[in-house]
């Protein structure tokens, strides 16, 4: 049941690096991660990958193979061909620390720019009351992982570095638009959504949707929803008019 | 080379539910405080529980109160808990569960619109507030964002986030330091780039989880290698209750790779049922003489059970988790195991494939995509994995604190709640109470301290020379004696044991010992995983050789402690507590303590007919004084 | 460190990699297919708009590019409800009048942007394809800004469905029956699923609701439109092809090319 596989895994330091060539085990049932494993065990005790539950709940191994944004712990070596040559390497978005391991503190940093959730004065702890209707939106916005592989596939930011301080990147608009449906959520985000973090950049190409392992669908469920929720605020004609109306009565 | 350096007023190791909860006390208490952790921010292994938080909010069953909680508690660890931290877990965890939602978590709902709450194991009503099967990302998310957001406070107000909550993530402590017998700081390293850190602190709250990367099949992740539990003993603190290991009853049995990982207890909560080679539903064999009046004792009542659970008993596959381990190893050594060495978790023929596609969304896609399995479709096959260590650092119920003043700890990583097996939801209720009360015990002994302890530079030198000396060395590859820790702990002191087993174990432990003084790990000290091994191997050491030492002790059988040369429980045994302790930083001292007594309103909540299931008989005698009077 | 605060840049850097992509698999396959078959429906469009057989008197079908037809050139039979309020002044072809009404619904379509944005535009062609651009500021700044009138153009779209049902069940109607009135009536209903399953829709009904437990008849409108939004690049592509074969159909009967039984 087992064979040799043919690997090329990105190794170096601070963006420097080649891809490496190694031949290494595979049996059956295992998955890209176990063969990195395999590598630190057998061949390359140095080389470094972030992991943590394998169980595709945490992602914390999200690395390109074979050019894809994946998981390692949730990509089967039984996807590929006994012959083929498989491709290994860190995350481009983000600036590479060493091998297979990204310095992902861009997300983090835009994960603190979001105001956090803002109930309305007065609701004690234990007073919640919300269907379960009400809360599935979210919920499903809820199940993500934060694997980040949505930021990193983002050609916004992938291909133009020089957006990322406009852009927060799906992860964190959707997160935006978990906050916006909550139904105790009483922050105004729709402005800042398109004024702050970029919603605009979004050109909803649904690259975000097609990788993200748990399935969300970024695009349709929370992006785009958010864009409509904005163009409410802003491209309605009665909502514009009744702005030019109060600011002129205002002044 | 330069060590940088820190100053905080507490320091907390460990971001999952219980760090992070300590974290967010002692920020709220007006405290500095630095989260430390091995991963990033938010991958900690509080993520991985899938089932859900226990507190007995009594939404689904207004029955339910703190009271039966604290019996089910109690019950579920052979009476063997810490009963004042049981009872205190009872009575707060309604309260943490409505705080996360105060602070964004969403919970599944009830019709009128409360949080929703599942039946579990052991659990004598439905209990668990949960959200579908991913309850412990909901949490650690939540808690992430709440600390996101006393960041966001901070920034409004001092113009800095990290004014007063800091994560270092990717960050290992090493070594507790101490100024005399007070805890005046940790030494540690980052992961990612090798540098040295100190931190200056009064305080410290260990919330580092397990232990279970000393055996082979386990549910955990490379994280729980039993940093806490170490890095107590060696600045002198105790562990109790070493003995007990929570052996999952579901873990997945194949592919090899994945052997271990968790099938959550709501496919059981849920309808799943367990089946052997021939088609039976063997659980019902294995109903243990002090549960037999609980369970239901035919396939009709269990199946009626799940929509009628007022005039029925429950189904054995809902027994305590050890009972249904136990249960899954006999059946596969009997020779009634699946072809991969299982046994049959069966969902699909009991639930449509919609409606279990909708409740266990995660253990359909685990499923799908690791196993090539379609649950809704066919039977998972599943065997018991290590997934949780009862014992810890023994600690003030209250407060968290442990032996050494300025010491706390909460979460898996402290010792006595769950008494010698937990009950499933039971741990993240835990979490977050116990985190709770560490954080503020922390805050509070902070504000008594006449004056901050200091570091000496000596013990930072010492410090530093441990870290370093594997880089230094051209030993042998530290994942040779990792492998050979974990299959020694698997076969030997696994889920049932014998004292020869125990006892060769020990001998290969002190084996490994030299072994682990010689292990060197090539390459640099940016990112190098062989290294972090290297290091990890001292703590996973010395917490095995505390297990194996207190399970060769225990002469008894209970909860997650099985010796097959004492098959029964004891009523003598219930009444100590093994206690581990280092002198000398590399051997461990097993002594017995006795265990206190539970107060008098405490324990008359119990049946006589079932204390005199578990207690002596000059306890009986105390108890039927206590219940006249 | 992997912290919230980065450290110095000096030393971080992305993985230096110059190739544009190291993805192994036919990844152009979907945006070519995608850029032959909108380049078609153009090609296809343009002669149709400039066709002048868009009518079939006897049994009363009208291409659905010409429809409604609104010019005093159109024939008598083929005016909208009769109506004709563009006099003999307008001499262009009477199509041009009202395509500007779908046309800008495909065209600010969240599926059909995804569609050209990919295939004619590059950016990017498929994911973890680097786009050939040097600057990208998306839909941030004018022309593209004005992809946030979807939902105007959705209202007149509604309306164009009426029309094309209408058209549909008139031939339907007529004896005798021929298989263009059910050509028209597969073409109206998948008009109405693209329709309806508009993202724009879906945000109307309740998606822009945060309580849909308080609207239990919109939360029940949401949700259909929820099933048919999900498929929406089916529909947007069953669609095109079926006003396309149907336009293209009533076009050759009324050249005479197809005749009863079959048309």
């Amino acid at each position: 049941m087992s064979y040799k596989a043919k690997f090329k895994v990105w190794r170096g330091e601070g963006g420097e690096g080649r891809l490496e060539d190694f031949t290494v085990e595979v049996n059956e049932g295992e998955v890209v991660l176990d063969i990195i494993h395999r590598l630190q065990a057998t061949q390359a005790p140095d080389l470094a990958v972030r992991w943590n539950c394998k169980a595709g709940k945490c992602g914390s191994c999200s690395m390109e193979i074979n050019g894809k944004p994946r998981l390692g712990c949730m990509t089967r070596m039984s996807t590929f061909a006994e012959d083929e040559t498989i491709t290994v390497t860190p995350m481009r978005t983000f600036p590479v620390i060493k091998d297979l391991v990204t310095d992902v503190s861009f997300n983090y940093q835009k994960a603190r720019e979001i105001p956090s959730f803002t109930p309305p004065d007065g609701v004690r702890p234990g007073e919640y009351r919300m269907q379960q209707v009400d809360v599935e939106r979210s919920q499903e916005f809820r199940k993500c992982i934060e694997c980040f592989m949505c930021n990193n596939v983002c050609h916004v930011i992938r291909d133009h570095e020089e957006n990322k301080p406009a852009f927060a990147g799906p992860r964190f608009l959707m997160r935006i638009a978990e906050l916006d449906m909550h139904p105790y959520d009483v922050a105004d985000r729709q402005d800042s959504a398109q004024q702050e973090h970029g919603l605009g950049y979004c050109n909803i190409t649904k690259c975000c949707t097609e990788v993200c392992p748990e399935h969300i669908k970024i695009t349709d469920n929370a992006l785009i929803p958010m864009k409509e929720r904005v163009v409410d605020r802003k491209y309605d004609p009665l909502v514009w008019l009744g702005d030019k109306i109060f600011r002129r009565s205002k002044s | 080379m330069e060590i940088e350096r820190h100053e905080y007023d507490v320091v907390v190791i460990g971001a999952g539910g219980a760090g992070l909860r300590a974290a967010i006390e002692a920020r709220q208490q007006g405290k500095r405080t630095a989260i430390v952790c091995k991963s990033l921010f938010g991958k900690a292994h509080t993520v991985m529980a899938e089932g859900g938080a226990a507190a007995a909010m009594g939404n689904v069953n207004s029955d339910d109160n703190w009271m039966v909680h604290f019996r089910d508690t109690m019950r579920g660890g052979k009476f063997l808990n810490n009963w004042r931290m049981a009872e205190l877990h009872a009575k707060e965890a309604p309260d943490r569960v409505w705080e996360l939602e105060a602070w964004g978590a969403l919970f599944d709902r009830t019709k009128d619109g409360k949080i929703s709450q599942r039946n579990f194991g052991g659990h004598e009503y439905p209990r668990l507030a949960h959200v579908g099967d991913r309850t412990g990302l909901e949490m650690i998310r939540t808690l992430q964002q709440r600390v996101v957001a006393l960041q966001q406070e901070d920034h409004d107000k001092h113009g800095d986030y990290e004014a007063y909550i800091k994560v270092f993530a990717e960050c290992t402590v090493t070594r507790l330091l101490k100024d005399g017998d007070r805890i005046s700081g940790a030494f540690g390293y980052w992961r990612e780039t090798g540098n040295l850190v100190v931190f200056d602190a009064p305080a410290v709250v260990l919330a580092t989880g397990g232990i279970g990367k000393s055996y082979v099949v386990t549910s955990n992740s490379w994280e729980y290698t039993g940093d806490g539990h170490a890095l107590a003993l060696l600045a002198g603190a105790n562990l109790i209750n070493m003995e007990f290991i929570q052996f999952h009853p579901t873990g997945m049995v194949w592919p090899p790779s994945v052997r271990g990982i968790l099938v959550t207890e709501s496919v059981r909560g849920d309808g799943g049922v367990l089946r052997n080679s021939a088609g039976e539903r063997f659980m019902f064999k294995y109903i243990p003489e002090v549960f037999k009046d609980k369970y239901a004792t035919t396939e009709d009542e269990a199946d009626r059970w799940y929509t009628d659970q007022a005039n029925n008993r429950r189904p054995p596959e809902l027994l305590p988790r050890d009972e249904v381990a136990r249960a899954i190893n006999a059946e596969v050594k009997a020779g009634r195991g699946s072809p991969q060495g299982g046994v049959f978790l069966d969902v699909s023929s009991r639930l449509p494939a919609e409606e279990i596609r909708r409740r266990l969304p995660s253990m359909y896609h685990q499923f799908k995509e690791l196993a090539d399995v379609d649950i809704t479709a066919e039977p998972m096959q599943v065997g018991p994995t290590c997934h949780y260590i009862m014992g810890g650092v023994e600690v003030d119920a209250d407060t968290g604190a442990a032996a050494v003043p300025g010491l706390f700890a909460a979460g898996e990583v402290s010792g006595g709640m769950h008494g010698s097996n937990r009950l499933g939801g039971n741990s993240l209720s835990d979490l977050l109470v116990f985190g709770r009360r560490a954080g503020a015990g922390a805050a509070a002994y902070v504000d008594s301290l006449p004056a901050r302890p200091k570091v000496a530079p000596q013990l930072v030198d010492e410090a530093r020379a441990e870290a370093l000396a594997p880089l230094e060395r051209s030993g042998e590859n530290p994942y040779e004696v990792h492998q050979e820790l974990q299959r020694t702990m698997n076969e030997l002191v696994g889920i049932i044991r014998k004292a020869e087993e125990v006892q060769e174990a020990l001998e290969v432990v002190e084996k490994l010992k030299e072994r682990v003084r010689l292990v060197g790990a090539a390459g640099s000290r940016i990112y190098n995983p062989g290294w972090h091994l290297a290091l990890d191997l001292r703590n996973m050491i010395l917490v095995s050789e505390c297990v194996a030492r207190a399970a060769l002790l225990r002469e008894e059988s209970r909860g997650g402690h099985t010796r097959d040369d004492f098959p029964g429980m004891n009523p003598q045994w219930r009444r100590k507590l093994l206690v581990c302790s280092t002198a000398d930083g590399s051997s461990v001292t097993v002594t017995e303590q006795e265990q206190p007594s539970m107060r008098g309103d405490l324990i008359t909540l119990f049946e006589r007919d079932e204390l005199s299931k578990y207690l002596t008989d000059e306890e009986m005698a105390a108890f039927d004084g206590m219940a006249k009077s | 460190m992997t912290q919230t605060t980065p450290d110095t840049p000096a030393r971080r850097q992305r993985a230096q990699i110059r190739v544009r992509t190291l993805r192994t698999d036919r990844w152009w396959l979907s945006p070519l297919l995608t850029f032959l078959g909108l380049s078609s429906f153009l090609v296809y469009g343009v002669w149709a708009i400039f066709d002048s057989s868009y009518y079939v008197p006897g049994s009363e079908y009208i291409a659905p590019f010409s429809s409604p037809c609104l010019a005093t050139s159109c024939p008598e039979g083929a005016r909208f409800l009769g109506f004709a309020p563009f006099g003999d002044w307008y001499a262009l072809p009477p199509g041009l009048l009202i395509l500007g009404l779908p046309g800008g619904f495909r065209l600010t379509c969240y599926y059909y942007r995804k569609a050209y944005y990919r295939s004619f535009w590059l950016s990017p062609a498929a994911c973890a394809v680097q786009e050939p651009h040097g600057k990208y500021t998306g839909e941030t700044r004018f022309p593209l800004i004005a992809q946030n009138i979807h939902r105007y153009f959705f209202y007149a779209a509604v309306l164009i469905g009426a029309v094309l049902s209408y058209d549909a069940v008139l031939a339907l109607v007529h004896t005798p029956l021929g298989l263009g009135s059910w050509i028209l009536l597969v073409n109206a209903v998948l008009i109405w699923c693209y329709t309806l399953g508009c993202h724009s829709c879906r945000h109307i009904t309740a998606g822009r609701l945060n309580h849909f437990s308080r609207h239990p008849l919109r939360y029940k409108a949401w949700t259909l439109v929820s099933k048919l939004n999900a498929r929406h690049q089916q529909f947007a592509w069953a669609s095109l092809f079926s006003v396309m074969g149907a336009d293209f159909y009533v076009r050759l009967v009324a050249k005479g090319v197809i005749a009863f039984p079959f048309a």
